[in-house]
């Protein structure tokens, strides 16, 4: 089911009575016959085709939204939604340069009339402290990392998995510290000495710690993360959330993804309709940022 | 108000080739050295760096850093140095040296870093951790983390990583309310808790004006009554500081001017620091406020606690001739 929006106009406006009630009785998979005596359209189809339309309208705008107001919309929705859509809040602020993320804290302040820190004092849970260190980072983009302080951060990290209390991991205070305040060379560092140290990946540790995870893979191997979000939208059940992230993630990451090579293959099995007339064309015509 | 006075009109290039002569030969004339850069505000003394190194082909800042610091036999030479270096300085990179200076220095006095992040506009803030970045190669806030710890570090690394919002508006019922959550926790000595720390490092200096106001309304006297003096705790000493800077700036630096003056010896460190930094920004309100406190002018007691060219850069930088 998709929406070819130029065919269907053309048939619809071309059509007559005759014509629409053979296409009705065509489409088994639109239309039920009722008991009542006509072709009525299926209520999930309807939805799907309500969901198809959002994610092109969500699509549209979030494209031609300058990156900063996007960026913002995204945070303070995200926060608004609850804990299910924390990530989306790490993704912002970790797989933006320093410059994008404090565009991003600007335009919030003009859009919402308060800083993202204040709004993420709405968040009751344990997940606040780091999320507001997170957004609060300007951090240092230039190469040059001592090797040896990023070898014994891993080590901080490591013993706080192992051998401190996991459900407590948001509240450690070095550990957030270090995640929050490092340079992204200095975070790469750290992943690589963790892993020749420790014989298993720094994500592999937090498998299952929801956004530190998400935190980590984002500094350290954003492409990872991502790999995994448009997996989860291309499975057969991907729920509308997972979906939806897949819109989010082609705009927002538009040049890396045709970097990678990523798109458009995998994604051409599901994007339908207009929707991926849409994304295919806006990846294909580089609009780089 | 600034204090410094600068002429509308100057000629960089003079001014460049004043302070290139004042540098050669025999010793250094630190008198010439003061008289121009102590008369040039921040974007002229920035041309005249610029000019300086086109026609010597030398790093203005490198020469004078070279030249003063040589003068081990004047009992303040470096004081001199230091106060001409800081003040040569553009404020951004001026505000970066002096917390990385604090940083390195290992007492756990914050005066710097508390001053940075809780008596400059957010704008200012920012510009500030630009500089860090471009001097130091880390962010401002990873080194705060790395040179601190506990609930110092909470605090000191909430506030330089600030971005509060630069609006006007109050919303009273979220003052009344916050300003009660700070009462309860200096009621249950729980400085350091989550609140305290959220509040003061991510509202609006509009909003905590207001919070505070509230505070005092409840509770009859203000909050920075109500957090314990001169305490040998090093949070607790921060905290107050932070509250102070956030709460009234100037009465806050009137205090440290009064401080390094007062008793036995000066401190030059502190006494450079708030005429250098607020001599382009409200040094005029400060003195105001030091001569309604002390009963005798500003300048005066500088003028009788310093001596030599240190006493006369801080004399030009105060206001006078």
């Amino acid at each position: 089911i998709g929406v070819d929006e130029k065919s269907l106009i053309s048939i619809l406006t071309n059509s007559n009575e005759e014509h629409k009630r053979s296409l009705r009785k065509g489409s088994s998979k639109l239309f039920i016959e009722d008991e009542n005596g006509f072709e009525r359209w299926d209520q999930s189809s309807i939805k799907i085709l309500k969901h198809q339309f959002n994610r092109f309208r969500d699509a549209v705008v979030l494209s031609l939204l300058h990156p900063w107001e996007r960026d913002a919309r995204l945070i303070e929705k995200a926060i608004r939604k609850g804990p299910k859509h924390y990530n989306v809040i790490v993704e912002t602020a970790c797989t933006r340069s320093s410059d994008q993320l404090l565009g991003a804290r600007k335009a919030y302040h003009s859009l919402f009339h308060h800083s993202i820190e204040e709004h993420l004092t709405h968040i009751k849970g344990r997940e606040r402290k780091l999320l507001v260190a997170l957004v609060s980072a300007y951090r240092y983009e230039g190469t040059g990392v001592n090797e040896d302080v990023a070898k014994s951060e891993a080590q901080i990290l490591y013993e706080a998995i192992n051998n401190g209390d996991k459900n407590k991991l948001l509240d450690h205070e070095d550990a957030i510290m270090i995640l929050a305040t490092r340079s992204k060379q200095h975070l790469q560092a750290l992943y690589r000495h963790y892993n020749q140290s420790y014989d298993k990946t720094l994500a592999q540790d937090l498998e299952g710690e929801g956004i530190l995870k998400d935190t980590v893979e984002c500094l350290c191997t954003p492409q990872t993360y991502f790999t995994r979000v448009l997996e989860a939208a291309v499975k057969e059940d991907a729920d509308e959330e997972s979906k939806r992230a897949l819109t989010r993630v082609i705009v927002t990451q538009k040049e890396q993804l045709v970097k990678e090579g990523f798109v458009p293959n995998k994604i051409q099995d599901i994007l339908l309709g207009l929707n991926k007339d849409f994304m295919l064309a806006s990846i294909a015509s580089g609009d780089i940022k | 108000m600034a204090t410094v006075s600068a002429p509308k009109q100057v000629s960089v290039k003079e001014d460049a080739e004043a302070l290139r002569k004042a540098c050669q030969g025999w010793g250094t004339d630190e008198k010439a050295i003061i008289a121009v850069l102590g008369h040039r505000n921040a974007a002229q003394r920035r041309q005249i760096r610029h000019v300086y190194e086109e026609i010597y082909q030398e790093d203005l800042i490198k020469r004078l850093e070279s030249e003063l610091s040589g003068h081990f036999e004047v009992t303040n030479g470096t004081i001199i140095a230091k106060a001409v270096y800081r003040w040569i300085l553009d404020p951004p990179d001026r505000d970066a040296v002096l917390a990385n200076v604090e940083l390195k220095k290992s007492g756990n006095k914050h005066h710097v870093m508390v001053e940075i992040s809780c008596t400059k506009n957010p704008e200012e803030l920012l510009a500030i951790r630009r500089a860090y970045h471009a001097r130091y190669k880390r962010s401002l806030e990873e080194e705060v983390a790395y040179h601190t710890k506990g609930d110092t570090r909470r605090l000191l690394v909430a506030l330089v990583s600030a971005f509060r919002y630069y609006g006007e508006e109050i919303n009273t019922t979220l003052a009344k309310s916050e300003a009660k959550k700070l009462h309860e926790a200096i009621k249950d000595k729980k400085f350091g808790n989550e609140d305290v720390i959220r509040i003061l490092s991510t509202r609006s200096i509009a909003q905590l004006q207001a919070t505070f106001n509230c505070y005092r309304e409840q509770e009859g006297t203000s909050i920075t009554k109500n957090l314990p003096k001169d305490s040998s705790d090093e949070y607790i000493a921060t905290l107050r500081m932070a509250v102070r800077c956030l709460k009234d700036p100037k009465k806050y630096f009137e205090k440290v001017l009064r401080r390094s003056i007062e008793g036995i010896g000066t401190d030059e460190d502190a006494l450079t620091r708030v005429i250098v930094t607020r001599a382009e920004k409200d040094l005029k309100e400060i003195k105001e406020l030091y001569h309604k406190r002390n009963n005798v002018p500003l300048d005066k007691a500088v003028d009788k606690e310093t001596s030599g060219d240190y006493k006369d850069m801080l004399l030009t930088l105060l206001g006078n001739e």
